[in-house]
């Protein structure tokens, strides 16, 4: 937390890294994911619960946005590269200000802003995505637009764990080292689950630290779920000169719901009444902890 | 005899002038800036060029970052690398965005000669063409390639052209107009009407001063923008030529020739023929020994517009 800057929290950002205001934050976050899918009767819940710290660390601690003025030219860029998360990143900007909270109740309905995979229909999200592996060369893309306009903005991207079986991941890993984007931070949720399995038995990126570091990036290890851990590999990344940070952010899929974690099965299915009733009563257990 | 340049050559020395006014272009290149010419870019602004290695998806990905921040990006490589390896990244980072990319691509066609059949493009205008947002552009010749490539940095949004990697005789003028989406008529006639683009309209040209000799008045139409495709112009030439011929060194599937057809069948049928690649693959052989292999060349259009014509006359 050492380059936490207490004036731009006041004007960009609605609040101090307070730890124990961010824990009952992301019990909020995860209620009301869970909510949001539940309403919606289909969505990713897996890839959003374990998200949940990763999106709270960068909208409400490092990066640098005005929710009032989404397209504020300095602002810090996201590309959410595993656009199924929507459940988490609408919440997240919800609650940073983007939009109304009521308006999560339309997601995946026909003529919402909230769009099943994440659009830029929604104010607050960068870029269309939803075909994985796509978002680290745009990411890259912002990157150099910005070394060469002399800006200071910075692209960070959060990508699956599964997602990074995509070859198209390391071509842009190789151009991020190579032209020294040290402008750029991705994020990996790896959270040890894909659609269909566990990642170790469908194909195992490990050692995916090394892999990373054999790219030229510098690679952080760290506990997603941590909040000091995630400040401080964010600081440690804007710190960086020369070359590009990548944070493996060791999580749990389905994060703070029993039933659901580390579960392929919660992958893209919505809870059902008596499902939602059940990891709410847990949630609630967990916060008053 | 015409002067035979590459629209490849064009499109690398324009982009060259277009930089010296406009700092915001940049290129981005999947390691074949030598073959595609926009090499002639990188010798001229390194700083605003980025040879990304053989990472065509990641080129496009890239360029539509970086034209976020209101830059003009060119994606460019070999037409059948880009707009088959990087599809997903063009479908979603160019139109699904609609970000202002401009992805050129060289080596369409046939004509590609000697490489062989992996090197040689005959699907991108059809898989362009599908796309939502996406414009597509096939230019005649080095004059109008340069006139293009002016409407495509001024024009926002995505864009597809192709370009040729063999010369192809210069048959427009400088003071010739060029509009996307308006086609240019190169020749007048009355009996059958010839919409062709790239390298087909010269071979058009050429089978309707072959048709004169018999009588025949062949209208030639150079089609360079196959979308948005300029239905007026086809649907005067039906209303008064009564039959029609497409020409494109591309595949008969989806490509110019369906895109007029589909004009014509949902306001105007005619009789159509249409000249194009069989639904095969190339093989190698020089341009010229391709172009007639591939029944390509202005017989096969002057053929093709007998057999039209007698078609026109048959009453259904």
């Amino acid at each position: 937390m050492s380059c936490f800057n207490p004036s731009r929290s006041k004007t960009l950002t609605p609040q101090a890294p307070d730890i124990q205001s961010l824990k009952n934050k992301a019990f909020e976050f995860r209620k009301e994911i869970l909510e949001t899918i539940h309403a919606a009767g289909s969505g990713h819940p897996g890839g959003s619960l374990s998200a949940v710290e990763i999106m709270i660390a960068l909208y409400f601690y490092k990066m640098k946005h005005r929710p009032t003025d989404p397209h504020w030219e300095d602002r810090d860029r996201l590309i959410v590269s595993k656009g199924h998360v929507s459940p988490v990143v609408y919440v997240t900007l919800a609650n940073a200000g983007y939009f109304p909270k009521e308006e999560l109740k339309t997601f995946r309905k026909f003529h919402s802003h909230l769009q099943g995979h994440v659009t830029t229909k929604t104010p607050g999200v960068e870029f269309n995505t939803g075909s994985l592996g796509h978002g680290l060369a745009v990411a890259n893309g912002m990157a150099i637009g910005a070394k060469l306009l002399k800006k200071s903005f910075r692209a960070f991207c959060l990508m699956g764990d599964g997602e990074i079986q995509e070859g198209s991941v390391w071509e842009a890993a190789m151009t991020a080292s190579h032209h020294k984007l040290d402008n750029v931070c991705a994020i990996v949720d790896h959270n040890q689950v894909q659609e269909n399995g566990l990642l170790m038995d469908i194909k195992n990126i490990e050692p995916v630290k090394q892999k990373w570091e054999s790219f030229g990036w510098n690679t952080l290890s760290i506990d997603g779920h941590d909040f000091s851990a995630l400040f401080n590999a964010l600081d440690n990344a804007e710190n960086t000169k020369g070359k590009p940070t990548v944070i493996i952010a060791n999580t749990i899929k389905g994060k703070g719901v029993k039933f659901m974690e580390l579960k392929a099965a919660w992958h893209g299915k919505a809870p059902n009444a008596e499902q939602l009733k059940e990891a709410l009563t847990e949630l609630a257990a967990g916060r008053s902890q | 005899m015409a002067e035979m340049i590459a629209t490849r050559d064009g499109f690398g020395t324009e982009l060259v002038e277009l930089g010296k006014t406009n700092g915001k272009i940049l290129v981005f290149s999947g390691d074949l800036e030598d073959a595609t010419r926009a090499e002639y870019f990188k010798k001229a602004y390194p700083e605003r060029f980025f040879n990304l290695g053989i990472t065509e998806q990641d080129v496009v990905g890239t360029a539509a970052g970086a034209s976020t921040l209101g830059f003009v990006t060119f994606a460019t490589s070999f037409a059948v690398f880009m707009t088959n390896r990087a599809y997903d990244q063009i479908r979603m980072d160019v139109c699904y965005n609609n970000t202002n990319v401009k992805v050129v691509c060289s080596h369409a066609g046939v004509t590609v000669g000697e490489d062989g059949a992996s090197a040689q493009c005959l699907e991108d205008l059809a898989i362009m063409r599908v796309l939502p947002n996406m414009r597509v552009i096939c230019p005649v010749d080095n004059i109008e390639v340069k006139k293009a490539i002016r409407a495509i940095v001024s024009e926002k949004g995505p864009i597809y052209m192709r370009t040729s990697r063999a010369p192809v005789p210069v048959i427009t003028k400088d003071s010739d107009p060029f509009v996307i989406g308006k086609a240019n008529l190169m020749r007048p006639g009355k009996d059958v009407t010839f919409i062709a683009c790239g390298i087909m309209v010269s071979e058009a040209l050429s089978a309707a001063e072959m048709l004169k000799a018999e009588g025949i008045e062949a209208r030639v139409l150079n089609m360079h923008t196959i979308k948005p495709i300029d239905q007026d112009a086809i649907l005067a030439a039906a209303k008064e030529t009564g039959a029609i011929v497409t020409a494109e060194e591309h595949q008969i599937n989806g490509g110019l020739g369906s895109a007029v057809v589909e004009v014509l069948a949902q306001n105007s049928p005619v009789p159509v023929e249409m000249v194009a690649v069989k639904d095969s693959f190339g093989e190698s052989g020089t341009p010229a020994e391709l172009m007639r292999a591939y029944h390509l060349k202005d017989v096969d259009i002057a053929a093709a517009a007998r057999k039209v014509i007698k078609r026109k006359l048959i009453k259904i």
